[in-house]
């Protein structure tokens, strides 16, 4: 994708299933540009005191490793498998039945054999039969066994930094397999000499050093929330409070930066601000914990729980009572599955109650924070706001599951409560595309930057495949998630696959919906556009 | 390739047990010690692995979710897949263990002119491997009645169930039709599909044809090369009670089945086939979805790096004070 872009009909006729290589064993990988990632700024990777900071990318001959690597490799999975007893069974297990092998967008999307999620597993299998197991030992490559080269290390960098980590192999796998496990811990490995990409490196530091992976400063975080509260004065007539690092507020709310800072992010915090304020909410913001997401998920376990540490210092600093966490996809994967073991337990926190509904949120009695659409489906169910639907008439709208509230947490109902509620046109995609079976954008996971094109249109070819269908059938004109990664990534992907769709967080139809007290009478959405009828070059295609 | 170094593994095994029995009488070491040496690494192999595997903890409690989970009272949560108890979990691992049920999800898509990819349902490797799976556990059950006196209830019962056709002299089990067929079809669509012939090792063609060579020499001495049924059990009831008897009267590939299935249980802890142990510790699946009710405590955690809120105020403060945000420290 170096100097014209395919067309889609282009790129759809590259793609080949025939495996046309014969043999895996073999790694040479070539550096195509378009499908991999610039390698970490020296400056960042430095900051956060990781090994190796150098001037290299990816497509260099020689990567100015250690001179120790593979020693430095092997001890590092000598360790994980001590660590993680995930990755010794995932190694000993897989029989290689090949019901992954189709369900990966990325190989869907690209045809690469390697891409199968079974065969981008034995990549590190392989090295493992190697070196710790006794067949492979003694019958190398007959056992599947291969010895660890550079060139082993450059398919690794090359297919680990091609996964996202969605996991919807796993849901297929016989035996639960989770190559997000695998790609976590050999990212990891990689990083122990140096090799990372600078669109998960420098996120983090950012992340580390102002609490949010823009790099947004304090007054630059107030500002921009200001600015939202007087664009929603200004397309409703209410002025809305939005504390900020407000001590002793009954909840902290934290999202993802991209909410205040990206589109169509941006017009889900809109949503968010006319609804904490409608039900009198008593919530702060905080400029310290100003980022939900974790790319420190998408390095290592270390750094995961190095980012994520703000979010409970912060409610413990501002003495707030429970958490609401915003719209987005690895944040929850980290907020559900992780948070409460690394930097939990959470005791200086009370068992989340909506002050609203007086409904106990008991299944996060422990972690105490509770995802933003539980706490509206909440609110709607019990009709404690006032909801106009008619005024989401002019989207025809379909629902992505992001991967990880799909399969890390089971959200399927709730954002489908609120859609429903909030608007007259919805309509599912086809099924094996949907809730648990959920395809991936092609971007999460670190993979979402402007030189990885071609490979995120790639990989979210599946996704923008079944919205097709729905925009075809059903005149869809607007594919809802609740992922900040899908925010960013899935229109591009639209205008490449799906002309015509656009993309919108579930709390954007919330804030157009809602009945304000006090509010004037809405003639445009949260979007500035007008509202209650269909656009009509599409009302030309029903 | 890995075909060929498969199959003439296979050859090799048999041709030591012709050899080992024909040339050189050596009856007692491929009827006596090998099966009890097979025994012996079988077991203390499983055992080996799973203690390396219960050795290393459980860091983090991460099942893939299929199913809404239990959140909101009025929300029906998906006990099974999304399971929020132990209970929940054991019936989840039940039906994946006993019924593939991950498997029986499996999906198969296609390109369609116009650049579209269509879904449908794929149930072959599923039904092929339920098959295969079953008809192998019933043939081992069945194998009981060689090995105990009196024999259980549950063998006649099976047998019968097995062979309700009532078809032949002796009456053909089906398992013994089923097993073959599964083998071949499992070995098939590893070759026929580019895809599968990719992915494939040595590894996973050599168990198909050893399992299939196992049950083909066992078909055979049930059907057509008449093998001395008595002298078989006086010799398996030797073998079991650990006073061993080598009776004149047994054919040659009785030897080699057993050594097969000697090598079998040798083969089993170095290679794939422990996936049968593996499964139950699988942290997908055997945990349950309720993370954020209950902790879950990582026994290595250790602290890590980190940037407080008093550094991070230290470095913004004139910042914050200018944009009238409230300060710890003024």
């Amino acid at each position: 994708m170096s100097d014209k872009k395919p067309t889609p009909e282009e790129l759809f006729s590259t793609i080949d299933y025939k495996a046309s290589e014969k043999d895996w064993s073999k790694p040479h990988i070539k550096f195509k540009v378009g499908t991999y990632n610039h390698s970490g700024v020296p400056k960042n990777v430095e900051y956060l005191e990781l090994p190796n900071a150098r001037k290299w990318q990816p497509s260099d001959d020689d990567w100015q490793l250690p001179d120790n690597w593979k020693e430095i490799i092997i001890d590092g999975i000598k360790e994980r498998l001590d660590k993680f007893r995930s990755l010794k069974i995932f190694m000993d297990i897989c029989v290689r039945c090949g019901a992954c092998s189709d369900k990966c967008h990325f190989f869907i999307g690209s045809g690469d054999p390697k891409n199968m999620p079974v065969v981008r597993a034995e990549l590190l299998r392989s090295i493992y039969r190697n070196d710790f197991t006794t067949a492979g030992k003694i019958l190398g490559r007959i056992a599947g066994a291969r010895e660890l080269t550079l060139d082993v290390l450059k398919e690794w960098f090359y297919y680990f930094y091609q996964c996202t980590q969605c996991r919807r192999c796993s849901l297929f796998c016989p035996y639960g397999i989770d190559t997000a496990e695998i790609t976590i811990l050999v990212r990891e490995l990689l990083n122990l000499v140096g090799v990372n990409i600078d669109w998960v490196i420098t996120p983090v530091a950012n992340s580390f050093r102002t609490g949010n992976h823009l790099g947004i400063q304090p007054h630059g975080f107030a500002d921009s929330i200001e600015f939202a509260v007087d664009e929603l004065e200004e397309l409703t007539g209410v002025k809305v409070e939005a504390p900020i690092n407000r001590k002793g507020a009954e909840v902290l709310f934290v999202s993802p930066s991209a909410d205040y800072f990206g589109t169509p992010h941006y017009y889900t915090l809109l949503g968010y601000l006319a609804l904490f304020h409608e039900v009198g909410l008593d919530y702060t913001w905080s400029t310290f914990a100003s980022e939900g997401g974790n790319f420190g998920s998408f390095v290592s376990h270390d750094l995961m729980k190095s980012l994520n540490m703000k979010i409970y210092a912060e409610a413990k600093r501002l003495g707030v009572k429970w958490i609401i966490g915003g719209e987005c996809g690895h944040m929850w994967r980290v907020l559900h599955q992780y948070m409460d073991t690394i930097n939990g337990p959470a005791d200086f926190l009370e068992v989340p109650v909506s002050p609203i509904t007086g409904t106990k949120f008991d299944f996060a009695k422990s972690t105490k924070m509770i995802h933003i659409c539980e706490f509206t489906a909440d609110l709607i169910k019990n009709n404690k706001i006032k909801l106009d639907k008619s005024r989401n008439d002019h989207w025809k709208i379909t629902f992505h599951d992001s991967c990880n509230p799909a399969r890390a947490m089971g959200l399927i109902d709730e954002p489908r409560f609120i859609i429903n509620s909030t608007c007259n046109n919805f309509y599912e995609m086809p099924e094996n595309t949907i809730k648990e079976q959920t395809f991936c954008c092609g971007s999460g996971a670190g993979l979402g930057t402007e030189e990885n094109l071609e490979m995120r249109l790639r990989g979210g070819l599946p996704r923008a495949n079944a919205v097709n269908f729905v925009h075809e059938k059903h005149g869809v004109n607007l594919l809802a998630c609740i992922c900040a990664i899908d925010k960013a990534t899935l229109p591009p992907l639209m205008e490449y696959w799906v002309p015509g769709v656009e993309v919108a967080g579930v709390h954007e139809f919330v804030g157009n919906a809602l009945i304000m007290k006090g509010e004037n009478e809405r003639k445009v959405d949260l979007r500035g556009e007008p509202i209650g009828e269909p656009e009509p070059e599409l009302e030309e295609k029903q | 390739m890995n075909i060929l170094i498969s199959a003439a593994a296979l050859l090799i095994l048999i041709l030591l047990v012709i050899v080992g029995i024909e040339a050189a009488g050596l009856e007692y070491f491929f009827g006596v010690f090998i099966p009890y040496m097979a025994v012996v690494i079988f077991l203390s192999g499983i055992i080996f692995k799973l203690i390396g595997w219960a050795r290393s903890p459980v860091p983090f409690r991460i099942p893939t979710i299929a199913g809404q989970q239990k959140s909101l009272g009025w929300i029906k949560s998906s006990k099974l897949d999304s399971p929020a108890t132990i209970l929940g979990v054991v019936g989840r691992m039940v039906l994946e263990v006993l019924l593939f049920r991950s498997l029986f999800r499996n999906t198969k898509y296609e390109t369609k002119p116009g650049q579209k990819l269509v879904y449908g349902s794929a149930k072959f490797l599923w039904i092929a491997a339920l098959i295969f799976h079953w008809s192998f556990l019933i043939i081992i059950l069945r194998h009981l009645r060689y090995i105990s006196e009196p024999i259980p209830s549950l063998v006649p019962l099976l047998q019968n169930l097995d062979g309700f056709f009532q078809v032949g002299v002796p009456e053909l089990f089906i398992t013994n039709i089923l097993i073959v067929v599964s083998l071949a079809f499992l070995f098939m669509r590893r070759t026929a599909d580019p895809k599968n012939r990719y992915l494939s090792l040595t590894a996973d063609y050599f168990p198909l044809l050893l399992i299939l060579a196992i049950a083909i020499t066992g078909i055979m001495m049930r059907y057509f090369t008449k093998v001395d049924i008595a002298g078989i059990k006086t010799f398996a009831m030797g073998l079991v009670s650990f006073k061993p008897v080598v009776p004149e009267s047994i054919n040659v590939i009785f030897y080699i089945h057993l050594f097969l299935v000697s090598s079998l249980l040798v083969y089993f802890s170095f290679s794939k086939l422990l996936h049968m142990v593996g499964v139950f510790l699988s942290p997908t699946r055997n945990l349950s979805n309720n993370n954020r009710s209950v902790r879950h405590v990582n026994p290595w955690d250790k602290p890590v790096r980190i940037h407080t809120y008093e550094e991070y105020e230290d470095e913004f403060r004139d910042k914050m004070k200018a944009a009238g945000l409230p300060l710890e420290k003024e």
